[in-house]
């Protein structure tokens, strides 16, 4: 086609797909932030500043939803037009939102809705009278739709730097009370960043430069050019850091840390199930309970526990009884395939935890009262009580276990899981033992999952059935799909990603859980592979 | 013999311990059984009332089984956020009820009340299974993988947490409704009026969706869907749009099966939904998936395995305070029908063999 065609018809299409994009990413927009508003998520950040005096998290939320209508627009208009269209879409938003609000407060739904509390209400419009709340929204949104889009048609380079300024200003401004703590030895850098509210302007500036840094990453085809020595050399520079950190900050550092290598272990272990045998498991929870139960009872003082063993003696039972445990676990459901051993397992998780919790099993797992009074882990009469040392043990379990299950996956025993799990039938037919190789998965991944039981049982000093749920193996499931199905470092993304944002995010609570079932939803969609792929692709996911 | 001794010469050591575990159960379950009927604990009225109760549970399990059978008969997937589904029902009915009370409607027309809260809860539970299938369903229909079993996982978890974040984390109670509370007196024994009204609104909405699927012009393409995806297309049927019926049908009997547990139980919580419908699986597994009359008898045995289980074989071995293992019956049910008769009772009404 000759370009001044193109040219001439350019003006036609702008005015015309306007009209039809234009409403429907205006009404994605305002349903999206009506939603943040409705379960709560928007009042419970609106108190909080993101950038003190300028914006708080809540606020923030809802421009980054305008931003994101913007920039999908681009896709249904070209160039200059979809600017102008996330201009529009945004204001109108914004206004439709403020509109909204009003109706809202008449309206007093309350007793149904009960996060439509008037101080939350007000809190949208900015307490602000309503036509100046209108076009402090309508601007707001008009200005972060006509970003995204703009964002979206600028060429990659200086697209990267602007995200990168926005993701640091947002990590900053989320993670104050962490960088703050960081910092306290830096005074004067410290108090030039942050107040004791949050992230300050002038710290936002240095957030933003570190973050369009650290997005566009100059020097990276040098870095490549160094000898792999000296990468190396870096990398293990970085883990010490990290590994050092909870030393250098505080034990809520530490005990986030500590969960967060947790979940890496129990990551491992489904990972052989799922990621390598290819068998879907919801009721890996049980595993992680039987090795915190064997632990408690072969650890702990008095009441139902058989035994006073020192935690790293009885720390090998814990691995083997959920070993045992997942070989009796697997034997019955060898047979079942796909969704039906998905509820199978789920199935036999809850079976395990109804008698756990019943009066029958009471006299041998204290029932709803759990086992209490376990030791702190001792080595060599250095108790290993605070958080620091406690996450000092978990990661040393974690490489070490992490060094096996690299080793397993690498094995003739790995290769024969990853073929039973990219097809059975060709599997057996080329002779390999499908009772064998699919018992040996559940085995050893239940031998992870007890490992991190029993760590769990000596950290926390009591087990109740309630820490047991089915939310456990759901949150395990979420580690893998997000860190991407069969990659152990994906196992540790995702547990970084999962369970320590969150814990770092305090206020987040129960909308973790929320989070989580979006963030599946949109990896499964978008990324099927995961954040950090595994290297042979495979048809699990996709 | 000859299939016997095939067997034997055959059998690997998992078979045997199947057979081991099969034999287990059934000599656990037989022997409490004997043992409870040599030492009989209950009257007749009490039996009678767990039977009562029993079939209300599974009216309410067979509704909700209907959705899964029919969306797989279908698709071949299980919709993990059916019981969502179902718990959003239960939520519209109660907030139908509430508002009703407070407009004073409750008191003066209880009938065009509870239409209300009907109207609202199937048109909360047709409405979120529409949105589910469009947002955790259409994207993969052609991957035979994991992805929508993971993606319908993450969906159930938005809307629970979605319902607690709008409604509170605390259970929501019902209204008490005079017209259907209190007891009956029925040939000489007395049960709650809610439970028959329960029983008799599942077993009409069942009547009326049989009659749907086997004689309407939408009902005849579900079934040709279901027979045979590739043959109903040529035929020109609108796949797309027998879909989205059918998870509206599913989501609609899920929305009823809402009202009716809000009514026996009087309250909501945004959990409710996960267990119930790993229990509705189960029933549609049980009763054979893919088979809509299967759906019904499995959750009507479910339910009466449920409540007839824990007095009939628990109590006869001695297990302290049996109820507590209600549930548990329901999984150790759900698992063995998994294990040993994939095919449900009636037979999965499935062309292809499943993957």
């Amino acid at each position: 086609m000759p370009s001044d065609m193109v040219e001439a018809s350019a003006p036609a299409i702008d005015l015309r797909i306007p009209a039809q994009a234009l409403i429907g990413t205006t009404l994605a927009i305002v349903g999206t932030c009506v939603f943040v508003v409705l379960v709560g998520l928007f009042g419970q950040f609106a108190s909080r500043a993101l950038v003190v005096d300028v914006i708080d998290i809540g606020h923030a939320l809802m421009l980054a939803i305008a931003l994101g209508g913007g920039a999908a627009l681009t896709r249904r208009i070209a160039g200059p037009g979809a600017v102008l269209g996330g201009l529009l879409a945004g204001a109108l938003a914004g206004a439709a939102l403020a509109v909204l609000v009003v109706a809202t407060e008449a309206a007093n739904l309350r007793w149904m809705l009960v996060s439509l509390t008037p101080v939350t209400l007000h809190a949208i419009g900015y307490n602000l009278p309503l036509l100046q709340a209108t076009a402090l929204l309508a601007a707001g949104g008009g200005i972060a739709g006509a970003l995204g889009a703009l964002l979206a048609c600028l060429p990659e380079r200086p697209r990267q730097a602007f995200c990168g300024m926005l993701a640091g200003v947002v990590f900053a401004g989320l993670l104050h009370e962490l960088i703050a703590n960081l910092l306290q030895d830096f005074h004067s850098l410290d108090d030039w960043m942050f107040s004791y509210d949050g992230l300050l302007p002038t710290g936002a500036v240095l957030a933003a430069a570190l973050g369009a840094v650290a997005f566009l990453r100059p020097g990276r085809a040098r870095f490549a050019r160094l000898p792999s020595a000296a990468r190396i050399g870096v990398g293990l520079a970085c883990l010490l850091a990290l590994l050092a950190l909870p030393a250098l900050t505080n034990d809520f550092v530490a005990q986030v840390m500590m969960l967060v290598c947790l979940y890496t272990l129990m990551g491992m272990g489904l990972n052989i199930e799922l990621g390598l045998a290819g068998l879907v498991d919801l009721g890996f929870v049980a595993f992680f309970a039987v090795g915190a139960y064997t632990l408690a009872l072969l650890t702990a003082t008095g009441g139902v526990a058989v035994a006073q063993l020192n935690f790293f003696v009885a720390l090998p039972f814990s691995i083997l009884a959920a070993a045992i445990f997942g070989f009796l676990f697997g034997l019955p459901v060898l047979k079942v395939r796909g969704d039906y051993l998905a509820i199978a397992t789920l199935g036999l998780g809850e079976i395990i935890r109804v008698l756990v919790l019943s009066d029958m099993l009471k006299p041998l797992l204290g029932g709803a009262q759990g086992v209490v009074n376990i030791p702190k882990p001792s080595l060599f009469g250095l108790v290993l009580g605070t958080p620091t040392l406690l996450f000092y043990l978990t990661a040393a379990m974690a490489a070490l276990a992490g060094y096996c299950a690299w080793r397993l996956q690498h094995s003739g025993l790995g290769r024969r899981w990853l073929a039973v799990r990219e097809d059975e039938d060709v599997a057996q037919a080329l002779g390999i033992n499908l009772v064998q190789v699919k018992l040996s998965a559940y085995t050893l991944g239940a031998a992870f999952a007890g490992l991190a039981g029993g760590i769990f049982a000596g950290m926390v000093g009591s087990v109740f059935p309630q820490s047991f749920q089915l939310l456990v193996s759901i949150n395990v499931l979420a580690i893998l799909v997000v860190g991407g199905i069969g990659s152990l470092p994906g196992v540790v993304i995702g547990a970084a990603a999962l369970i320590g944002a969150p814990e770092v995010l305090r206020d987040l609570g129960e909308y973790r859980y929320l989070i989580y079932g979006l963030v599946i939803i949109a990896v499964v969609r978008l990324k099927p592979e995961g954040l950090s792929p595994a290297a042979i692709k495979h048809r699990e996911i996709a | 013999m000859l299939r016997l001794q095939d067997w034997i010469r055959r059998a690997s050591w998992v078979d045997w311990f199947l057979l081991a575990l099969r034999l287990v159960v059934i000599g656990v379950v037989g022997s409490g059984f004997v043992a409870g009927l040599l030492h009989p604990r209950y009257a007749q009225a009490e039996w009678l009332s767990f039977i009562a109760f029993g079939l209300t549970l599974g009216a309410i399990y067979a509704l909700i089984a209907l959705g899964y059978t029919m969306v797989y008969g279908i698709l071949r997937m299980v919709n993990f956020a059916h019981g969502d589904v179902f718990m959003a029902g239960a939520y519209a009915a109660c907030f139908s009820l509430l508002g009703c009370n407070r407009a004073g409607l409750l008191a003066s027309h209880p009938l065009v009340s509870i239409g209300l809260a009907l109207i609202g809860s199937v048109a909360a539970g047709a409405g979120i299974a529409v949105l589910g299938e469009r947002i955790a369903y259409r994207p993969f229909r052609r991957s035979r993988s994991l992805a929508p079993l993971i993606s319908t996982l993450g969906l159930s978890f938005v809307l629970e947490y979605s319902a607690r974040g709008m409604f509170g984390a605390q259970n929501k109670s019902f209204p008490s409704i005079p017209l259907i509370d209190g007891n009956v007196v029925l040939m000489g024994f007395s049960m709650p009026r809610t439970q028959i009204v329960v029983v008799l609104a599942a077993v009409l909405t069942m009547v009326v969706l049989t009659l749907v699927v086997m004689r309407t012009r939408i009902g005849t393409a579900m079934r040709a869907v279901a027979e045979d995806q590739d043959a109903a297309i040529l035929m020109g049927i609108n796949v797309d749009r027998v879909i989205v019926f059918t998870f509206a049908l599913g989501g609609l009997l899920a929305g009823i099966a809402g009202l009716l547990y809000g009514l026996v139980y009087k309250q909501v919580y945004f959990f409710m939904g996960f267990f119930l419908g790993v229990k509705g699986f189960g029933a549609a597994v049980l009763g054979g998936i893919g088979n809509i009359p299967g759906a019904m008898l499995g959750g009507f045995a479910l339910g009466l395995v449920e409540s007839l289980g824990p007095a009939l074989f628990l109590d006869g071995l001695g297990v302290d305070s049996p109820y507590q293992l209600r549930d548990g019956i329901a999984y150790t049910m759900l698992v063995m029908v998994l294990i040993f008769r994939p095919r449900g009772l009636l037979g999965e009404r499935l062309s292809t063999v499943r993957a």
